[in-house]
């Protein structure tokens, strides 16, 4: 299985204060599905940005589908960012375009024609089971329905990553549980999934599943996920899921 | 977003960029702008028009006045004067301004007595010369005054030259007016497109991080700043088209030898026209260079 993103020894550093990112190495492999956990603050969408380029790091050396991301000219960076489906952890909709063209916004920007992408946007409403919101604006979508519009932003151009940041922090466990299996359907599709969160139950819900644990900026070995019954179960657990 | 999605989504992306505050102020400031250029412009072209009319008034002529007292020798001299005209190689015409003539100009000043025999009006010679070049002037001037001690020679160049100086420094300045009016839209348009990316930067940064290049979301820009402009251009152009129209017809009502030279011919209207439609390519441009300038700022 090939390795879509190698980073070694990666620092980032805002402005003059300390490393927000320290040493971080790690290597992920094509088609599997990663979370990224560790306390607020501990660097986790930091880390998300530098893979889906929103940030060159301070020092060390990325390698993203086979090339050196820190290198990369910048008129190279649209055709990877194309090819990376980021699920923002505020959802960053465009609040003056439909449901639908929010979804369709990627396509667009790859220039495919307009009948494919209307067939594309009608097949991706359908598997987030908003058809009938198509034409609303994010303002009047439920939080739910505003991430699963986000999701199906990311996912439509069928990206080779998709990179999602705390997809179910805002949202009640029966969510949390269709936005992931939302997401494990597109893993089986073969798409490389890595997704920040602090819901370590959602972890055991993925078979297969590897984990990447930040502490205070460095990559360390994950703590083992508690068993189910102790500490008290989540919110999700309590609803039967 | 790409030139293939335009048919039915283009305008999709496009609508992200809706709630651009002051976009219509955009559209305002095209229209006043455009409308003083137009205004600036039309006078500038009816000024170089008058000056080209005052050029070629004023190229190769000369007035010859006899200034004589009395009558018999005025008459004599002008008569004297006028063959020698007609027998210069340089003098295309020479004409004598009939005494009845000269009476009616001076009437309005001397009243009924213009026309009286005893009063001492100098007799004049229109001349037409072959070139306009001094040397001409300089030999029929020495023939003239040869002919007759009385004659003077008035080159109307001497006299409208300073009039023609200043109908070309009006059109000039009027040009740099123009330019300085096409600065001050790109400089607005500039920092207008600057704004609308600052207040936009959520929306650019997500079009951006989804693999949008520096190009389409500056193509964007160029579409709402494009219609913005051309509404501005559309309305500042219909104000200056009604204000020109206004003058022309107030100019036309003077009926002035010198003020009948403003005129606008059909390569001035022509440029006229064109002005809007310059406006809106230099706005969309101006937004195309502005947008590009900021989005290379960021990764």
């Amino acid at each position: 299985m090939a390795n879509i993103v190698q980073f070694e020894n990666v620092g980032l550093r805002y402005g003059a204060g300390e490393e927000t990112l320290c040493d971080v190495s790690f290597t992920l492999r094509s088609g599997q599905f990663y979370f990224l956990t560790g306390a607020s603050g501990a660097g986790k969408t930091s880390l998300l940005r530098l893979l889906y380029l929103a940030q060159r790091p301070s020092r060390g050396i990325i390698r993203l589908f086979g090339e050196d991301a820190v290198i990369l000219p910048r008129d190279r960076l649209p055709g990877f960012r194309r090819r990376i489906g980021v699920v923002f952890q505020d959802f960053r909709l465009i609040p003056h375009l439909s449901a639908a063209d929010n979804i369709a916004l990627p396509l667009r920007v790859a220039g495919m024609a307009e009948s494919e992408i209307a067939r594309a946007v009608r097949e991706m409403l359908a598997w987030i089971g908003l058809t009938e919101r198509a034409g609303a604006r994010p303002a009047t979508l439920s939080g739910g329905e505003q991430q699963r519009v986000a999701i199906a932003r990311a996912v439509i151009a069928r990206p080779e990553m998709l990179v999602a940041d705390e997809p179910t922090g805002n949202v009640d466990p029966v969510m949390a549980e269709r936005l992931l299996h939302l997401f494990h359907s597109l893993h089986r599709l073969g798409t490389t999934v890595v997704m920040a969160t602090h819901d370590w139950h959602l972890i055991d819900r993925v078979p297969g599943g590897h984990r990447l644990h930040l502490d205070r900026g460095r990559l360390v070995d994950p703590e083992p996920v508690p068993p189910m019954p102790e500490p008290p179960p989540s919110t999700l657990v309590r609803s039967g899921l | 977003m790409t030139r293939g999605s335009k048919r039915k989504g283009g305008g999709a992306e496009a609508r992200a960029l809706d709630d651009v505050g002051g976009a219509h102020v955009m559209s305002w400031v095209i229209a006043i702008m455009l409308f003083l250029t137009l205004l600036t412009a039309a006078a500038g072209l009816a000024t170089a028009q008058a000056a080209g009319a005052l050029d070629r008034q004023m190229a190769g002529r000369l007035t010859v006045q006899i200034v004589e007292g009395e009558a018999q020798r005025r008459d004599a001299a002008a008569t004297r004067v006028l063959a020698v005209l007609r027998g210069q190689s340089d003098v295309a015409r020479a004409t004598p301004v009939p005494q009845a003539d000269l009476a009616r100009m001076l009437q309005p000043w001397l009243g009924n007595d213009a026309a009286a025999a005893e009063l001492p009006v100098p007799a004049l010679i229109d001349v037409d010369l072959d070139s306009d070049g001094g040397d001409a002037v300089r030999r029929v001037t020495a023939a003239v005054t040869q002919a007759s001690a009385a004659a003077r020679v008035d080159s109307h160049a001497t006299w409208l030259g300073p009039v023609g100086r200043l109908l070309d420094t009006a059109a000039w300045l009027a040009g740099g007016i123009i330019l300085l009016m096409l600065g001050a839209t790109a400089a607005v348009v500039m920092l207008a497109a600057r704004a609308g990316l600052e207040a936009h930067r959520g929306t650019i940064e997500v079009i951006h991080m989804l693999g949008a290049t520096d190009r389409q979301v500056a193509r964007l820009f160029q579409r709402r700043i494009a219609l913005d402009a051309g509404i501005g251009a559309g309305v500042g152009s219909v104000m200056a088209a009604v204000a020109i129209w206004i003058v022309a017809r107030q100019v036309g009502a003077l009926e002035s030898q010198l003020l009948g030279g403003l005129t606008l011919g059909a390569r001035d209207l022509a440029m006229l026209v064109a002005l809007p439609l310059g406006f809106v390519a230099l706005a969309v441009l101006a937004a195309r260079l502005a947008v590009l300038a900021q989005m290379r700022r960021m990764l």
